[in-house]
């Protein structure tokens, strides 16, 4: 029968086992080479955007990158789907947008901030997602797939 | 109770209470919002009840967390607490870290960051905090007659819990590298090192209520705690699937999030079975109740629901979906709510001297808040699976798609209020267990 010592090793040595094995795996998901985001176009702008993405904690309704609450659309690949002209109608607008009665808050952002955060869209759109890219925006692919054909 | 310093847990107990409270209601306004009744919308918006309601529960469970050592560790070290002054100077810069927050994420002031939402100044005081209750703890531990397996085991849960805070606060310019090093905070919490929190609690409550030998009990612990991180650290890759990084995390993920429910497995058999095995048979049923219950809802919240998301091929359409909010509220509730709500009727009949043992509205709140949050699971699971197949796989516009399941929101709702009175029950039980008192002191019992 397993003794107390012989579970305390158990115990001890899983933990450094694996945790050596995450530091391993995370350095080698994080360099350069296996890069997926187009970690090179991250602009001062694009930056700009994600600042005011934090900063109104956009993420406490949305989702990105499959991330937040779910109470709002998706914005992974919203550039695709809505365009550009749409996307910035919503963000500075001075009254709440309101599509099928559910509100978003009136941010009434500048010309220059929805330009920010257009170009944060830009680069998240460009993202390879595993495959996720075509599951979580299906609208988005078919119109793509449309404006292809054509 | 052995030591008077113990006294210090009421405290910490009851704050937790008020924010539990708090935490419900705006859940509740969430709830309504999704079914068309967004009156507060103006000065609460969905995304500030969002983050007041996730934010109040990781406060209230740390407050837990924090009162249940201060509880334990005395007891296990055999030695008052170094200095209670302190504690309650922590307990009070505690509160004040958390009313700042909450009250600030009313006026767009945080960090818009899933779950660690707290502006980066009150980060530095969160640090500090969490600093002066480790240091009390360790001081006691070290200086006390005994160090056992169960105290270092929650001890070591409580100092790696503050270590991995600070990977979230490393700034990035890259939201994938940010999201990456923010799934190193939440899950390595909830799914690392918070379970040894909890082990910790479980087995100084079987200790307490079975009677069956601290050995064999602390044996087990090391057993559940190493398939926890065995299967926990590396099973963070579920978190990676797709975010933008390497595809290896898809093999890796999948594989240690499949061993993830044994550790819950294990956790909730040996909680049983050192129940069975006792001899011991503690009068305090509702401890008791809360005890076994927390061991078994983990299994079923933490454990099945996750793997039921975790397998690469179905969270490639259920990642981003109401699905998560399925596991993540029976996880929750049955891994850390109910061992909070346990060491809380275990500890307080001792600090009060008021023998609510096996009182009738104690027990009608476990069945109640259990069955409750039990239904409101299943609403977010019906809903999050009609998402998936409308959204994802028939195209349906978001909105659209909302609409069709906001009938699941009014189920949540109705779920959500006999949860609800359960917790009343549970709170007006608590109150009516009155202060703790010095003359509660017992050196000889083991109770």
């Amino acid at each position: 029968m397993l003794s107390k010592k012989q579970a305390r090793a158990f115990f001890l040595g899983g933990t450094v086992v694996t945790f050596l094995i995450f530091i391993g795996l995370t350095i080698f998901s994080l360099s350069k080479g296996q890069d997926q985001t187009n970690h090179e176009g991250i602009t001062e702008q694009v930056v700009r955007g994600k600042v005011l993405w934090e900063e109104n904690n956009c993420m406490g309704c949305h989702t990105i990158l499959g991330e937040g609450a779910y109470y709002a659309p998706e914005l992974t690949k919203v550039l695709d789907r809505r365009g550009e002209g749409y996307v910035k109608a919503v963000l500075m607008s001075p009254v709440p947008w309101n599509p099928n009665g559910r509100q978003m808050v009136a941010y009434g952002f500048t010309k220059e901030e929805a330009d920010d955060l257009i170009a944060f869209f830009d680069w998240i759109g460009g993202i390879d997602l595993n495959g996720f890219d075509t599951v979580v925006s299906p609208l988005a692919k078919d119109k793509i797939e449309r404006q292809t054909k054509n | 109770m052995k030591y008077k310093s113990q006294k210090v847990a009421y405290w910490f107990f009851a704050f937790s209470m008020l924010l539990l409270v708090l935490q419900i209601t705006y859940g509740f306004i969430m709830g309504f919002a999704r079914i068309g009744f967004d009156g507060l919308h103006e000065f609460i918006p969905f995304n500030t009840a969002r983050a007041v309601h996730t934010n109040l529960l990781v406060v209230w469970l740390l407050s837990g967390f924090m009162g249940a050592a201060y509880y334990i560790i005395p007891e296990e070290a055999q030695r008052e607490l170094v200095s209670v002054k302190w504690a309650y100077v922590q307990l009070i810069s505690l509160a004040v870290v958390g009313v700042a927050a909450v009250i600030g994420y009313h006026f767009n002031w945080w960090e818009g960051r899933k779950f660690l939402e707290i502006p980066r100044q009150l980060d530095y005081l969160v640090v500090v905090n969490v600093l002066l209750f480790l240091g009390l703890i360790l001081a006691t531990l070290f200086k006390g007659k005994r160090k056992t397996t169960t105290a270092l085991v929650l001890t070591m849960g409580l100092l790696f819990a503050a270590l991995l805070y600070l990977p979230g606060m490393l700034p990035f310019d890259s939201q994938v590298t940010d999201s990456f090093f923010r799934w190193w905070v939440v899950h390595l919490w909830v799914e690392g090192v918070w379970e040894l929190i909890m082990g910790g609690i479980l087995s100084f409550l079987l200790i307490k209520l079975t009677g069956v030998d601290r050995e064999v009990i602390e044996k087990w612990l090391y057993v559940i705690v190493g398939l926890t991180f065995l299967s926990g650290i590396l099973g963070t890759g579920h978190h990676y699937y797709y975010i933008g990084v390497n595809n290896i995390w898809l093999i890796v993920g999948g594989i240690f999030s499949a061993l993830e429910p044994l550790a819950f497995l294990a956790m909730a058999l040996f909680a049983v079975n050192m129940y069975r095995k006792g001899e011991k048979k503690h009068p305090n049923k509702i401890a008791l109740f809360w005890t076994l219950g927390s061991a078994i809802v983990s299994f079923v919240g933490a454990g099945l629901l996750g793997f039921a998301h975790t397998l690469p091929q179905t969270n490639l359409y259920t990642h981003g979906t109401l699905v998560t909010a399925m596991h993540g509220h029976l996880a929750f509730w049955g891994a850390y709510a109910m061992i909070v709500l346990a060491i809380i009727s275990y500890a307080l009949p001792n600090m009060t001297g008021r023998k609510l043992y096996d009182s009738s509205v104690g027990r009608a709140a476990f069945w109640m808040a259990n069955v409750g949050m039990i239904g409101m699971t299943v609403a977010f699971g019906v809903a999050g699976v009609a998402q998936v197949y409308l959204e994802r796989k028939f195209k349906m516009d978001f909105m659209e798609v909302q609409a069709e399941i906001s009938i699941h929101f009014v189920v949540l709702i109705l779920c959500a209020t006999l949860f609800t009175v359960g917790i009343i029950m549970y709170i007006m039980d608590f109150i009516k267990h009155g202060k703790p008192t010095d003359e509660e002191l017992d050196l000889e019992s083991d109770l």
